[in-house]
């Protein structure tokens, strides 16, 4: 389809792996949803099929709308055959062809969405619940922004605790929310493996928002990115995550992208909280940030976890401060272009001094909106494949 | 008449004696009458059975049961739990103290004793609390436990934490020659841990349980042994450590037993990859180096017996989260078929160990009939079809629940008879 081409009339349907093959574009939008004229503006999405077509809340009524410049227009990757994922539990068993493809995708479809402001409607009508058994904020809206963006409807649950303290089962609950015609489960627990409880005992697709200190593979996806988008590849760059490993789910997930995708890694902490047996994956192993600092590209700073450690596992966070702490001192010790990661929600003063966080070499916030892009990119790859899901199916 | 057999053509295999041959085994009266007997002592009323390409050998006998009645029928009674027993080949059980309330006075054992006459399935001998309320804190009435027929003390499957109890536990049963029964492991060290802390266990993010969380309490329980000359049994080795240091004290003459659940010794943590809370038991799946020492310890003696480690838990408490749901599988039906899979096939054990670990050296133990084909004892005796193979459903098992990772698991050997005294209990 050229830009400025002749659009059919009328709405006619077609099916959704058809959507790879239409060209992304610039488009003008005259009018809403309800027919009010609106304010003119330009939008980034995907070519319609019809004049009326709805992408959310916008939609096009007019042809003249739609003239393309050419040069801004680019392609949403296809979907390729061999890409058979339904669930994504982790990144330990995913290719490196498969991280790199979610990728590509996370930055078509942040290109697509106008960066993340505007919406398409690649999973219209499509239901999304989130399950979050753990306080979240920031990874909850931001799959729930993710779906929206997409077109998808969210469910939202929430609880803390575990089936023994609300009486009933994780597994009942789940089911119930299933029963609601959802078409993907975002999953949040403490406990290590509950997503793969799902993905055995649910029909629809299972995405694991972070199983207690497993994997959190979305954070990890969107770690990938912004380094990246900053550097072109993560192929032989150094990259430490410093803090508490044994706990982190991110240091995980982390771990096996960042291998699987060429660079080095370095877990770095006090040594009760860093196993000598990463050393067993190709991992290095270090307690001195300060040995360690002249070499890394990439810093990642975990967030000590607190809720997690039954026992203090060093004398005080005075001591880790001393020991681990990101502070302008070691800011001025390291590369010239050294980036500085954090997963959140940061203990300012703590992994990091505000300088640090605030400073220039700080990627925090935009690793939060990849953090959309890579979670709209799992959604559509995991879902976008599908006609209709087996529980719609089943009705 | 009932219990009155002929067992002809099969092959032979009594621990107590060395015996290995084929031939065939007379069954008289509920005792066991001899082995080749002239057709002219044979009597008319006896029930003949042919047993080819079987192997004849004393019903298995397991220690430390646990069927969770009183209290938890909802994992197992001891109804369902002795038909799973007889289903696996098993005539004996003497039953874990896992109860609520535990088996800490008199009237529990006799409750035991009851139901299961009521059951009369295969035997069942009941363990005793070490502890009051098998809380670990002061000693339990040993000396009343032992009156009513306890055949041994055993706070399982909780370790024995407290080491001053521990001492007091094994001086004091001097007085009764009865056994301790002890699962080593330093709770302090492995508590809250879900899986063995190993490789595997980095990947997966579960709680930790070290393997030295259980050397030490061998170490510790092998020295309490030396200092009180107590009779202990060590329930549950599945560590090399462990291995390595029953084997020392062993050849330093110290005596006591060391037991291994079987699935111990073959599933390694890798099990635990699909989180499967059917894997989560304890001594956990270790790594492949510790189940191999466990394996060389089988076959050089320093591992005695090879327990079930029999732990039902009903369905809905094994589908909570791995990190809440209980510990254990349930094993009765599928150990002696793990044994010759595993340890028998590949040459780990001879078929006449395999039946000294399963039988004879338990009954040893506790001084309980069985573990023997000799003449005149009760008969209790399994005929196992060595090379068939079978597929292990968990839905079709006599146990109440399903709780087993070898569910869909292709496994040899099946038992095809199980006499108890005689009778014939169970018929595949």
């Amino acid at each position: 389809m050229q830009p400025g081409a002749h659009l059919p009339k009328g709405v006619f349907k077609r099916s959704i792996s058809a959507y790879n093959q239409l060209r992304i574009g610039q488009f003008k939008v005259v009018q809403d949803r309800v027919g009010k004229p609106s304010q003119s503006w330009w939008g980034i999405g995907y070519l319609p099929l019809g004049p009326s077509v709805t992408y959310g809340t916008l939609s096009m009524t007019s042809e003249s709308a739609l003239t393309l410049p050419p040069s801004r227009s680019i392609a949403l990757p296809k979907i390729p055959p061999h890409w058979s994922h339904k669930h994504l539990l982790g990144l330990e068993h995913l290719t490196a062809d498969e991280i790199t493809l979610i990728l590509d995708f996370a930055e078509a479809l942040h290109a697509a969405t106008n960066e993340g402001r505007t919406k398409l409607d690649l999973l219209k009508g499509r239901t999304i619940a989130n399950l979050f058994f753990e306080n979240s904020t920031r990874t909850r809206n931001s799959f729930s922004l993710a779906a929206k963006r997409l077109g998808a409807d969210t469910v939202e649950f929430s609880s803390s605790g575990s089936s023994v303290a609300k009486g009933e089962t994780f597994i009942d609950t789940a089911k119930t929310i299933e029963a609601m015609l959802v078409d993907a489960v975002v999953v949040r627990h403490s406990s290590p493996g509950t997503p793969h409880m799902l993905a055995n005992h649910l029909k629809c697709s299972i995405v694991n928002a972070g199983d207690g200190p497993h994997e959190h593979p979305t954070q990890g996806l969107l770690d990938l990115l912004t380094i990246r988008q900053h550097r072109g590849s993560l192929a032989g760059l150094t990259v430490a995550l410093v803090g508490d490993i044994a706990h982190s789910r991110t240091a995980r997930s982390n771990i096996w992208g960042l291998l699987k995708l060429g660079a080095k890694v370095i877990v770095c902490g006090p040594a009760t909280l860093v196993s000598k047996n990463w050393e067993k994956l190709g991992v290095e192993v270090a307690y001195d940030l300060d040995k360690i600092l002249p070499r890394c590209d990439v810093l990642n700073l975990l967030r000590i976890q607190f809720e997690r450690q039954a026992i203090r596992p060093f004398p005080s966070v005075h001591e880790y401060m001393l020991l681990y702490a990101m502070n302008k001192e070691r800011i001025e010790r390291s590369k010239e272009d050294i980036l500085i990661m954090a997963p959140g929600p940061i203990n300012r003063g703590v992994e990091l001094t505000p300088e640090v966080a605030d400073g220039p070499h700080s990627v925090i916030l935009e690793q939060v909106t990849n953090g959309i892009a890579v979670r709209m990119a799992t959604l559509w790859l995991l879902l976008g494949g599908l006609q209709s899901t087996p529980s719609r199916g089943a009705m | 008449m009932d219990s009155s057999w002929l067992i002809e053509n099969a092959r032979l295999i009594d621990p107590s004696s060395g015996m290995d041959r084929v031939g065939r085994l007379l069954i008289l009266d509920g005792r066991f009458a001899g082995v080749d007997v002239l057709d002219g002592d044979i009597p008319a009323h006896v029930q003949r059975l042919d047993a080819r390409d079987c192997i004849v050998g004393p019903g298995l006998v397991d220690l430390g049961t646990e069927f969770g009645e009183p209290g938890r029928e909802e994992d197992e009674t001891i109804q369902s739990g002795t038909l799973a027993a007889l289903a696996g080949g098993y005539t004996a059980v003497a039953l874990s103290t896992n109860t609520l309330p535990p088996i800490d006075t008199a009237a529990s054992v006799e409750f035991i004793h009851q139901k299961a006459s009521r059951a009369d399935n295969c035997r069942v001998y009941a363990l005793g609390c070490v502890s009051k309320e098998r809380k670990g804190e002061s000693l339990a009435e040993i000396g009343s436990l032992v009156d009513a027929g306890a055949v041994g003390l055993y706070d399982g499957p909780n370790p024995i934490e407290n080491t001053g109890l521990l001492r007091r536990a094994l001086e004091y049963c001097l007085m009764f020659d009865r056994v301790v029964f002890d699962h080593p492991e330093i709770a302090s060290i492995s508590r809250g841990g879900v899986m063995h802390e190993g490789l595997e266990q980095l990947k997966l993010g579960l709680a930790p349980m070290p393997a030295e969380a259980e050397d030490l309490a061998t170490s510790r329980d092998l020295r309490l042994i030396e200092a009180t000359g107590g009779r202990l049994h060590l329930t549950s080795i599945s560590t090399s450590g462990s291995v390595e240091l029953c084997r020392r004290a062993k050849s330093r003459g110290i005596q006591f037993t060391a037991g291994s659940f079987v699935a111990n010794l073959h599933f390694s943590d890798e099990a635990l990859r699909a989180f499967d809370s059917n894997c989560k038991v304890n001594p956990p799946f270790r790594s492949r180096d510790h189940v191999d020492a466990c394996l060389e310890g089988l076959s050089d003696g320093t591992i005695d017996i090879i327990s079930s480690g029999h732990k039902p838990c009903s369905l809905e408490k094994k589908m909570l989260e791995i990190n809440d749901a209980p510990f254990g599988m349930i094993a009765l039906e599928t150990a002696l078929a793990e044994v010759v899979t595993f340890l028998i096939r590949p040459g780990v054990l001879s078929w006449p160990q395999a039946f000294a670990k399963m039988s004879w050296n338990p009954a040893k133990l506790l001084g309980l009939s069985g573990g023997t084909l000799e003449i005149g004892k009760p008969a209790d005796a399994v005929i196992i079809q060595p090379d068939r193979l079978w597929r292990v459903n968990a839905s079709n098992l006599k146990s109440r629940s399903y709780n087993t990772p070898l569910d869909g698991a292709d496994l040899y050997g099946a038992v095809t008879h199980t006499f108890v005294g005689g009778r014939l209990r169970y018929q595949a």
